[in-house]
């Protein structure tokens, strides 16, 4: 097989009065593996379907290598997708689900043997192939509905949150088969999920959605070391956000809680920007010796014990923010009431707008 | 689960004491006659080498299986594309079919028989007209044909109903996975939908099958006896009840009921497929083009008309003086309505006591095996839920015949048999009716989270005021449609009530119309009351329908 990239451009698609996609541009490379991520609701099913000829759009085309298959119906893409609910029929056994495809390709019977037994033992179910779906497991099912994809040689491998549907041991198990698969296969693959951590394991780059509008594409460190906006800040791990103000010339940013942080030289704030930063990039300093860099005083209002570390809230002005300090045997924790500091490298700080 | 208590023993008791008097014991004995010789009561199976030495029994026999096989053909020839073109396609008409269709099960069949004669009989409307333009005509109702045509025209429903819901509960995901793998058009139904219906439509020609299989004014009033249940009818009948072959008769139509049920179960075996998974939705609807659009409400109406000709044939006997040897009626008039409302009255009076008594038990019994088989752990109690619901499985003829042979020794204070008092036919419908009643009642139920029982168990209440002031009113709705459903399909059942109806007084709505249709000037004043009959059950339909949706409404607002 060889990989085939896809463009997306221009894509506009509403149901009714809702906008499900706006104005939706993407390039994905030859070969990559690469995630749509988003909460539910955010579109990206949605823009998978649309890739599969499941949905149409308002406005836009999809090309996959180099072809332009808007217009086409799903049974003439080339499009291989395995399904959330996975959607093996029951009344076929495992070897007629994942024959059927080359059957509608009418290939000769010799070639469809071959190929169903290829698949089938890429996944690793040779043993199983005359069982019915509902005699499988969970897993054994995913594995069955990903053979039937790979089967028929498609273009491009489209996952519909393929691990929703499996328990938690399970799920660390096939992401890491998923990619292993996806690697010897060479093929390119858009998986869509809501699990933040499945597509920072698994996927090359990462498109992160939110109510329609793809809000930053990168690799998972990019996104999380340089989000684009509040959205993305947040929803890839916890983050810390104050508001303020900024000064008149711009090099100060001022917070609601009254501290006062020196803007980078060369950036500029947008209107209604926050402070962002992640929880363990603050230090928690002793409230009587001033460090270097910025400074917010408070005091401990919260703590949770969670082992590896301690996560404090600390109340500076009228504002909570989330420190987390590392915990080493023999570290005494703050009281709650006690005073502290936050210090803030200047290299953790982010001023992100909507 | 809680421990059984004393009134929960107490009604299992009584429950199965009334099952088995009224259920077991008849059908019991019906085996037990056909099995035994007359006199020494010594097992035999003589009576069955008779049956089938006998040329006319083993005729009926064929006769029978072949019209019931063809009818389940014809009736899916008809459901088949009404089922698809309202659930695969954006049909403006999906509506219409959905009411229309279902309009030909609120009428016996019998009553329907008659006016097809008029109509598609060899001298009725459609042959006249037909003889006067193209010069021949086509023998519809000639012998087995008639059954055939009226039957599969009055049951096609149980396959369009079944067979629909089938279709809608496809997940699109199954549909779409075969479009992503490069099948479309008619390879798809074939491959992936209609097998992934198939449970749906078996159940649906299975249930025609074995209607069709037991009816017994049907074929009796087309005039065609040389079919199994009229043979039975004629025998026990014309004989007396202590003739062996009308009972060896029944154990054949019993024997045919299971096996037909259970052929259909066997095929559909392991493959309950659950198919509507989450997030998952019905199947697309296509939109069609103008041209298949016309197509389309063609075929629907052409369907339709044939569907509803019974029902139009009916309504213009009723109104019309003189209908013979000519396409439509040629005067009109009101009088069969006067006098069916004049000396037929009782029959209508009748109707709705009796239909409303055996509502009345039907619901009173499901709603206590339901709870009884949910919220109980009294041994046995699943045994309750089978027998009940084996009533589906015995026809109504076998069981009118099994209460004569019961009953009819037992004499009541006055010297009349138990058997000929008009209660009996109340507790034949009862029985008929009580597994639809037992599975409403069964899913209003299950429906009902047992931790709302427990909420008003810790707020003090015990059982009994549970089960009263929380359980009940939550089953309302079911109940209420449980009820109207037995109410409705007791109200024009005819088969056990044919053999049980010993005096014209005594006679309910389907008996009377039997008896006028049979003569010619009966049929006038007979359609009226089939009319009537039409009208009443039709009512009775919409109010279960509105109740089902109003409980779904209902219930929406508490889960």
């Amino acid at each position: 097989m060889s990989a085939a990239g896809i463009s997306i451009r221009g894509i506009d698609l509403s149901y009714g009065n809702n906008r499900v996609l706006r104005d939706v541009d993407l390039e994905i490379e030859p070969g990559e593996f690469f995630a749509f991520l988003g909460p539910s609701g955010c579109g990206k099913t949605t823009l998978l379907r649309l890739i599969a000829g499941f949905a149409r759009a308002d406005r836009g085309t999809v090309e996959v290598g180099g072809r332009d298959i808007t217009a086409l119906p799903p049974w003439k893409r080339d499009v291989g997708m395995v399904f959330q609910s996975y959607a093996l029929w029951p009344h076929m056994t495992v070897r007629s689900n994942v024959a059927f495809g080359l059957e509608e390709r009418r290939l000769p019977r010799a070639e469809i043997a071959r190929r169903v037994e290829a698949a089938l033992d890429r996944v690793g179910l040779s043993a199983l192939a005359d069982r019915r779906p509902s005699q499988l497991s969970g897993g054994q099912q995913q594995r069955v509905a990903v053979a039937r994809t790979i089967a028929i040689e498609p273009k491009v491998l489209l996952l519909d949150e393929p691990l929703s549907n499996l328990d938690a041991r399970l799920r660390v198990q096939v992401r890491r088969e998923l990619r292993d698969l996806q690697r010897r296969l060479g093929i390119t693959t858009i998986f869509v999920t809501h699990d933040q951590e499945e597509a920072n394991t698994i996927c090359d780059r990462i498109a992160v959605m939110n109510e329609g509008v793809i809000q930053q594409v990168g690799t998972p460190m990019e996104l999380y070391e340089r989000p684009a906006n509040l959205f993305v800040a947040g929803f890839l791990g916890s983050a810390n956000m104050l508001e303020g103000t900024a000064s008149a010339d711009g090099r100060v940013f001022e917070t609601a809680g009254g501290a006062r942080i020196s803007v980078p030289t060369g950036r500029s704030l947008a209107p209604g920007a926050k402070l962002v930063f992640r929880p363990q990039d603050a230090i928690l300093a002793d409230p009587d010796t001033p460090q270097s860099g910025t400074n917010l005083r408070g005091t401990v209002s919260h703590r949770e014990f969670l082992g590896a570390m301690v996560r404090y809230a600390i109340r500076v002005g009228r504002e909570e923010i989330a420190v987390d300090a590392p915990f080493r045997a023999g570290d005494a924790l703050l009281a709650i009431g006690a005073p502290a500091a936050v210090s803030l490298p200047a290299h953790a700080t982010l001023f992100l707008a909507r | 689960m809680r421990h059984a208590s004393t009134g929960q023993v107490a009604a299992a008791a009584l429950i199965a004491a009334f099952l088995f008097l009224f259920l077991v014991l008849p059908v019991a004995t019906v085996m037990y006659v056909a099995f035994t010789e007359k006199g020494t009561g010594a097992f035999t199976l003589v009576n069955f080498a008779d049956f089938f030495r006998t040329e006319l029994f083993v005729r009926s026999l064929w006769n029978s299986v072949y019209v019931s096989a063809m009818s389940v053909v014809w009736a899916s020839a008809l459901a088949l594309p009404l089922a698809v073109i309202t659930t695969r396609f954006a049909f403006r008409g999906a509506a219409l079919v959905q009411t229309l269709g279902f309009l030909p099960l609120i009428m016996p069949p019998f009553v329907g028989a008659v006016a097809m004669q008029l109509l598609f009989g060899r001298n009725g409307s459609v042959n006249l007209l037909l003889d006067d333009w193209l010069g021949f005509k086509i023998p519809f109702m000639e012998g087995l044909n008639g059954v055939i045509f009226v039957q599969s025209l009055h049951y096609f429903p149980f396959i369009l109903i079944n067979l629909s819901a089938a279709l809608r509960n496809i997940d699109r995901a199954m549909e779409e996975a075969a479009q992503n793998l490069g099948s479309s058009g008619f390879r798809l139904f074939r491959r992936i939908v209609f097998p992934l219906a198939m449970p749906g439509y078996l159940a649906g020609a299975s249930l025609v099958f074995v209607k069709v299989f037991d009816d017994l004014a049907t074929p009796l009033l087309l005039n065609v006896k040389d079919m199994l249940a009229p043979q039975a009818y004629l025998r026990v009948t014309s004989i007396g009840i202590a003739d062996p072959m009308g009972y060896v008769i029944s154990v054949v139509l019993i024997v045919a009921s299971v096996a037909a049920m259970w052929l259909s179960a066997l095929a559909t075996r392991g493959r309950d497929y659950a198919t509507t998974q989450r997030g998952g939705g019905g199947l697309a609807r296509r939109n069609l083009s103008r041209g298949e659009n016309v197509l389309a409400w063609t075929a629907v109406a052409l369907i339709l008309l044939l569907v509803l000709s019974p029902h139009i044939g009916l309504l213009l006997l009723s109104v019309a003086t003189i209908w013979s040897f000519a396409p439509l009626p040629d005067d009109y008039t009101l009088t069969h309505y006067a006098r069916v409302f004049g000396e037929s009255s009782v029959y209508i009076k009748n109707t709705l006591v009796y239909a409303s008594l055996a509502g009345a038990i039907d619901v009173t019994i499901g709603t206590a095996i339901a709870y009884l088989v949910l919220r109980t752990n009294l041994i046995g109690r699943r045994w309750l839920d089978w027998t009940a619901m084996a009533a589906l499985a015995i026809p109504g003829l076998v069981l009118g015949i099994g209460y004569l042979r019961c009953f009819y020794g037992v004499q009541l204070p006055g010297g009349q048999p138990l058997a000929t008092l008009w209660i009996m036919i109340v507790l034949a419908l009862a029985i008929r009716r009580l597994p639809y009643a037992l599975r409403a009642c069964h899913a209003a139920l299950q429906q009902i989270s047992v931790a709302l029982e427990e909420a008003a168990e810790n707020l003090g209440a015990d059982k009994a005021r549970t089960l009263r002031r929380i359980v009940v009113p939550l089953m309302a709705g079911g109940i209420l449609a449980g009820f109207v459903t037995s109410f409705s399909t007791a109200a024009v059942e005819l088969s056990a009530t044919l053999m049980l109806v010993q005096s014209n007084s005594d006679a309910p709505l389907a008996y009377g119309l039997y008896v006028f249709m049979q003569s010619a000037s009966g049929r006038g004043p007979g359609a009226a009351l089939g009319v009537i009959a039409v009208l009443l059950v039709a009512a009775c339909t919409l109010a279960a329908h509105l109740l089902a949706e109003r409980n779904q409404r209902m219930k929406g607002d508490v889960s």
